[in-house]
C-alpha cells in the first residue's frame, strides 16, 4: 500500500522536531531558548519548503510574510492598556482589538495566506532569476513599510509586551502543524500537480496543468504557513523589523538549501542541523566547553561559518544533505531533481 | 538661484547628478558581470565596502590619496577576482537562480568578515573628506565631490564605451553578452572574457567606494549596501543586458534618489523603495523575457 510506504515521510520529519523538542526540555531555560528559535525556525523554513521545494521557484519573499504574521499577532496581543503607549501611532480599529494567543496566530496565518495571494497573483508568472529579484522586491516593500508606518505596528522599535506565550509545546505543536500541513499538500494532486510542473514545465501544460493557479496555491498555503510561524515567533521575542529582514531571508533559505529543497525531509533536517550549528557557534561568542576545551569565538562567527556551508553546498551537493529524497520504505524511490 | 520651474536649488540638482553617476558606475559594473555569466551579483556592495575599509586604513597609515585609492583598487580587485575564482567559476553551469543564492551567501560572509574585523562602528576614511566642501561657480556653490563624480562617471563609461566598440577584447563582451555558447564556438575565450568583466566591473565598484566615502565618512560593514540595494533596483529597471540602458537605468535611481531625499520631507522620502521596488516588479511583469533572458529563455511563457 502506497500510503503506508509513504507514512515515514511524515512520520521522520515529526519524530525529527519531537525529538529536538524532548531534548529541550531537558535542557536549562538558557540553552532552551536555542530550541524554541529552532523550532521556529523550522516552521518557517518548512513554509519555503511548500513554494521553493515544490515549485523549483526561488522566493526572497517569504519572510515578508512572516513579518506580517508577526505583526498581526503581536499588535492583536499586546495588552490593550499598553497598546497606546507602545504604538502611539496605532489606527484606531487596531488599537481597540485584541484576541487570545490561538486566535492571533491564526489571523496571523490568513494575514500571511491573504498577503500571498495578492502577491502571488502577478507574481506568479515569474520564474528563475525574475522570480527571485520580484519576491526580493516584495521584501524590500514589506520592510520600509513595516519600519515606517507606525500605524500598523512598532514601527522601527521592537515589539515590546508582546505576552510570551511561544514555550515549548507551544513552539513544537506549531512545527508539527505545519509539517503536517506540508506533508498533506505534498502528497495531494495539487502538490504532485506543482512538482510536475518543476520536472518538466512543457510536459506538466501539456497534460492539462496550469503551472500558474498551482504556484498561485503553493504560493497562498506556503504564505499562511510562514505568517503563522511569524505568530509564533513574536509570542517569543520582542521583533523588530530589522529583524525580519535580509538576515532572516538569508538563514532560512540556508537552512532549506543546506538540508535539500527538494524533500520535507530536508527542510526539516536542514532547520535542524543548521540551526544546531548556528546555535553552537552563537553560544560559543560567550564560551563554550567542548571536550574539556573552553572555545570561544568572536561575535559573528556562525554567520561567516553559515555563509560558507551554504556557499560550498551550493558548490559540491547543490541539491542538499537529503539531494531532495524523502525517507520512505524501499520499492518507491522517489529521487527528484531540485532547482533549489 | 533656483531651477525655477522644477523647484530645485542648483545644489540639490548637483546632488542628483552625482550620485546618478555614482549609481551609473555601479549599474555598469553590475550589468556587464551579468552580461557574460547571467550572475546577479548581490555581493557588489561588498566589494564597494572593502573598498571603502581600504581607503579607512589609507586614512589611519597617514598614506598620500593617490596611494590609499590605489590600495583600494587594489583590494577591490584582487577581491572580485577570488569570488570569482572560488565561488562563481564553479557554480558557472548553474542555473541563474542557484547563482543569485550563491552571491548571497557571500555577500552575507563578506558582510559578517567586516562586522567582525572591524567591529559595529567601523573605521573612519577621512582621506578626501575636503572634497566634500563647494566650489563657487559665480555665486553657485556646488560641492567639489558633485563636479568630480560625474565627471569622473562620464569618462569612464566614454572610455568603457570605447573598450566594447573598439576593441577586441570588448568584441568578444559583447559577443559573450549576446550569446555565450555560439561565442565560445567561434572562438571566444570564456575565461579572458569573464576575467575582463569580471576586471572592469571591480573597477567601477573601487571609483564608486572612493566617491561614497567622500559621502559617508564612516565605513561600516553596511557600506555601499543600501546604495547597491537601489543599484540593483535601477539595473533591472533599465535592463540589465545591455550596458547603455543599465547606464540609464542606475542613473536615473540615483538622481530620483539624490533629488527627493533633498526635497521631500523625511516621511515621504522614507517611502522610496517602496515605489522603486514597486516599480522594479511592474517591470518584471511587463517585460519579463526582454529584460531577463535570451530569446526563447523563458520556459513558462513559451509553453
Amino acid at each position: 500500500m502506497s500510503t503506508l510506504r509513504r507514512l515515514p515521510e511524515l512520520l521522520v520529519p515529526a519524530l525529527l522536531v519531537l525529538g529536538t523538542t524532548l531534548l529541550g526540555l531537558s535542557v536549562s531555560s538558557y540553552l532552551q531558548a536555542y530550541f524554541l528559535d529552532t523550532l521556529i525556525k523550522v516552521a518557517i523554513v518548512v513554509a519555503l519548503y511548500v513554494f521553493i521545494g515544490n515549485s523549483g521557484v526561488l522566493s526572497f519573499g517569504h519572510v515578508s510574510f512572516v513579518a506580517l504574521g508577526a505583526w498581526t499577532a503581536g499588535v492583536l496581543t499586546v495588552p490593550a492598556d499598553q497598546k497606546g503607549a507602545i504604538m502611539p501611532g496605532l489606527a484606531h480599529f487596531l488599537l481597540h482589538t485584541n484576541v487570545g494567543n490561538v486566535a492571533s496566530l491564526a489571523v496571523a496565518a490568513a494575514v500571511g495566506a491573504v498577503a500571498a495571494f495578492a502577491v502571488g497573483l502577478p507574481l506568479m508568472r515569474l520564474s528563475g532569476l525574475a522570480a527571485g529579484i520580484a519576491t526580493f522586491a516584495v521584501l524590500e516593500i514589506t520592510n520600509n513599510l513595516l519600519t515606517y508606518d507606525q500605524s500598523i505596528g512598532p514601527g522601527e522599535n521592537a515589539f515590546s509586551s508582546v505576552p510570551q506565550t511561544t514555550g515549548m509545546w507551544q513552539a513544537a505543536i506549531g512545527a508539527l502543524l505545519c509539517v503536517a500541513v506540508a506533508f498533506v499538500y505534498r502528497s495531494s494532486r495539487f502538490g504532485r500537480m506543482l512538482r510536475a510542473t518543476r520536472e518538466d514545465p512543457a510536459a506538466a501544460a501539456a497534460t492539462g496543468i496550469s503551472i500558474y493557479r498551482q504556484r498561485l496555491l503553493a504560493f497562498v498555503i506556503s504564505g499562511g504557513l510562514a505568517g503563522f510561524a511569524g505568530g509564533m515567533y513574536v509570542h517569543l521575542l520582542p521583533l523588530q523589523a530589522a529583524g525580519l529582514h535580509l538576515d532572516l531571508t538569508f538563514i532560512t533559505l540556508a537552512m532549506l538549501i543546506v538540508g535539500g529543497s527538494g524533500s520535507l525531509l530536508g527542510a526539516v533536517a536542514g532547520a535542524l542541523a543548521v540551526s544546531g550549528l548556528y546555535s553552537f557557534f552563537s553560544a560559543a561568542t560567550n564560551g563554550v566547553d567542548v571536550l574539556g576545551w573552553n572555545l570561544t569565538v568572536p561575535q559573528g562567527t556562525a554567520e561567516i561559518v553559515l555563509g560558507v556551508l551554504m556557499a560550498f553546498v551550493l558548490i559540491v551537493r547543490p541539491a542538499g544533505l537529503t539531494g531532495g529524497r524523502e525517507l520512505s520504505l524501499p520499492r518507491r524511490d522517489v529521487r527528484v531533481e531540485a532547482e533549489p | 538661484m533656483t531651477l525655477a520651474f522644477l523647484n530645485l536649488s542648483w545644489p540639490v540638482f548637483a546632488n542628483g547628478l552625482e550620485f546618478g553617476g555614482i549609481y551609473a558606475l555601479m549599474a555598469v559594473g553590475i550589468g556587464l558581470v551579468f552580461g557574460v555569466l547571467r550572475l546577479v551579483n548581490f555581493a557588489y556592495g561588498q566589494l564597494i565596502m572593502a573598498g571603502g575599509f581600504a581607503l579607512a586604513y589609507g586614512s589611519q597609515w597617514n598614506l598620500p590619496n593617490w596611494l590609499s585609492i590605489l590600495f583600494s583598487f587594489g583590494v577591490v580587485l584582487v577581491l572580485s577576482v577570488a569570488m570569482d575564482r572560488l565561488v562563481f567559476r564553479p557554480l558557472r553551469t548553474h542555473s541563474p537562480a542557484v547563482m543569485l543564492v550563491a552571491t548571497f551567501a557571500v555577500a552575507f560572509v563578506l558582510q559578517n568578515i567586516a562586522q567582525l574585523a572591524f567591529g559595529t562602528f567601523g573605521k573612519s576614511a577621512g582621506a578626501l573628506a575636503s572634497l566634500d566642501a563647494p566650489w563657487d561657480f559665480g555665486g553657485v556653490e556646488i560641492k567639489k565631490i558633485a563636479v568630480i563624480a560625474v565627471a569622473t562617471a562620464a569618462v569612464c563609461l566614454v572610455l568603457l564605451q570605447l573598450l566594447l566598440t573598439r576593441t577586441s577584447l570588448g568584441l568578444h563582451m559583447r559577443a559573450a553578452s549576446m550569446d555565450f555558447r555560439t561565442a565560445q564556438l567561434l572562438g571566444v575565450r570564456a575565461n579572458r572574457v569573464i576575467l575582463g568583466a569580471v576586471v572592469i566591473s571591480a573597477l567601477f565598484a573601487a571609483i564608486s567606494a572612493v566617491f561614497l566615502s567622500v559621502e559617508v565618512i564612516q565605513v561600516t560593514s553596511t557600506f555601499g549596501l543600501s546604495d547597491t540595494i537601489f543599484v540593483l533596483a535601477g539595473v533591472v529597471l533599465g535592463g540589465l543586458n545591455r550596458p547603455i540602458p543599465a547606464t540609464l537605468g542606475g542613473f536615473s535611481i540615483g538622481f530620483a534618489s539624490g533629488i527627493l531625499g533633498g526635497t521631500l520631507p523625511a516621511n515621504q522620502s522614507q517611502y522610496l523603495p517602496t515605489f522603486l521596488f514597486a516599480a522594479v516588479i511592474v517591470v518584471l511583469l511587463v517585460r519579463p523575457n526582454g529584460l531577463f533572458t535570451r530569446a526563447g529563455g523563458g520556459v513558462v511563457e513559451r509553453v
